[in-house]
């Protein structure tokens, strides 16, 4: 029997943190199983930020940091300059990202910093029970926005991918969604590419992964990926948005 | 003939897997596992034909797949 697929070995062989039907833990299968594609599980750094994907520390099996809130690309920064051949990769919440962390996210992009970054947009605070994030769509509830997001007091949902293609420093900008297995496949070959290019000296990539957060959004684990399909992705259009030749 | 694996200890029952099985071959049980998820059962192994979709979509990594001769 020829065995099609296996369980990527630089994670735990355990379940993850996550709450039953995150995607949090599909994007870290997914990013683990590209890091063993690719023969880097022993020469990875993986920086992790706060929120629910904190939890990484327990379930991944490489080398990590942990940085404060929103500073992973600052950290990043540091690790990559003292460890120019390593992998180094950060993956950050939307809160984390686009919220407490957007100066640090913003400069280490303009300043084009060899490292990647995996985006995993939820459009809410997962870890602290519901609040808004900037990228949270108008009109959803949250513990913060009880009756729904309204623009005219807390502003629209921040397109992250869209601002950074902007910078001139960025080599690869792309956004998918791990909602179904195609789009798996796809987002996939934007972290490899995204890695590959990191790892042939290209410059700054970066990899935003649509997800869900049943718990928060009231919503099964199925409901979920349908609200993510008729509610988050037309707002966070899925594509390419920087490619340069490197 | 192809085989598909569950394992119980990692699987969280969230159906997504039973969700995209294009054979529908797939159906969250009646037992618990030993975390107290309900997890699938494969309830025709001969149908199955090894297109990935569970495995590409579980949350855990929890789905095997082997293709047979
Ligand atoms: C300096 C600081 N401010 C606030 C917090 C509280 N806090 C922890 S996680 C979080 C938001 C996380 O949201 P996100 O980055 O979207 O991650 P998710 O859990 O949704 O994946 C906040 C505000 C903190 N830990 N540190
Ligand atoms: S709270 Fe939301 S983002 Fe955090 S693990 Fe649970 S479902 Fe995932
Ligand atoms: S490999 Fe395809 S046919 Fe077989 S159980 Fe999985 S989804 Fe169904
Ligand atoms: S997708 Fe994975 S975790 Fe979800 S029910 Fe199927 S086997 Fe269990
Ligand atoms: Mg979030």
């Amino acid at each position: 029997m020829e065995q099609l697929y296996k369980r990527p070995k630089c994670i735990q062989p355990m379940q993850s943190g996550y709450c039953p039907g995150c995607l949090h833990s599909l994007a870290t299968r997914i990013t683990a199983e590209v890091v063993e594609e690719l023969e880097q599980q022993n020469n990875c750094i993986l920086v992790l930020p706060v929120g629910c994907s904190t939890m990484g520390l327990l379930y991944w099996k490489i080398d990590m940091v942990g940085s404060a809130h929103g500073r992973a690309p600052a950290v990043a920064t540091g690790v990559k300059r003292c460890s120019k051949n390593s992998l180094v990769f950060t993956y950050q919440g939307d809160g984390d990202l686009a919220a407490i962390g957007l100066a640090e996210i913003l400069s280490a992009a303009n300043r084009g910093e060899n490292y990647t970054v995996l985006f995993a947009n939820n459009s809410i605070y997962g870890m602290t029970g519901g609040q808004m994030a900037p990228t949270t769509l108008e009109g959803q509830k949250s513990t913060t926005t009880q009756k729904g997001r309204d623009p005219l007091t807390t502003g629209y949902p921040m397109r992250m991918c869209e601002l950074i293609a902007t910078l001139d420093a960025p080599k690869y900008v792309a956004r998918f969604s791990l909602h179904d297995p195609a789009n798996v496949r796809k987002a996939k070959a934007g972290i490899k590419k995204a890695f590959e290019t990191q790892l042939a000296g290209g410059g700054f990539t970066f990899v935003e992964l649509m997800i869900n957060c049943p718990t928060n959004w009231g919503l099964t684990p199925l409901d979920s990926l349908t609200y993510m399909v008729e509610n988050t992705i037309p707002v966070f259009p899925l594509g390419v948005y920087k490619d340069v030749e490197v | 003939m192809n085989e598909v694996k569950v394992n119980d200890k990692l699987c969280k029952g969230c159906g997504y897997c039973v969700h995209y099985c294009p054979k529908k071959i797939l159906e969250l049980g009646k037992v618990r596992s030993s975390k107290g998820h309900f997890y699938p059962a494969v309830t025709d192994q001969e149908a199955c034909i090894a297109c990935l979709m569970c495995a590409t979509i579980c949350p855990e990594g929890a789905i095997e797949v082997a293709k047979g001769e």
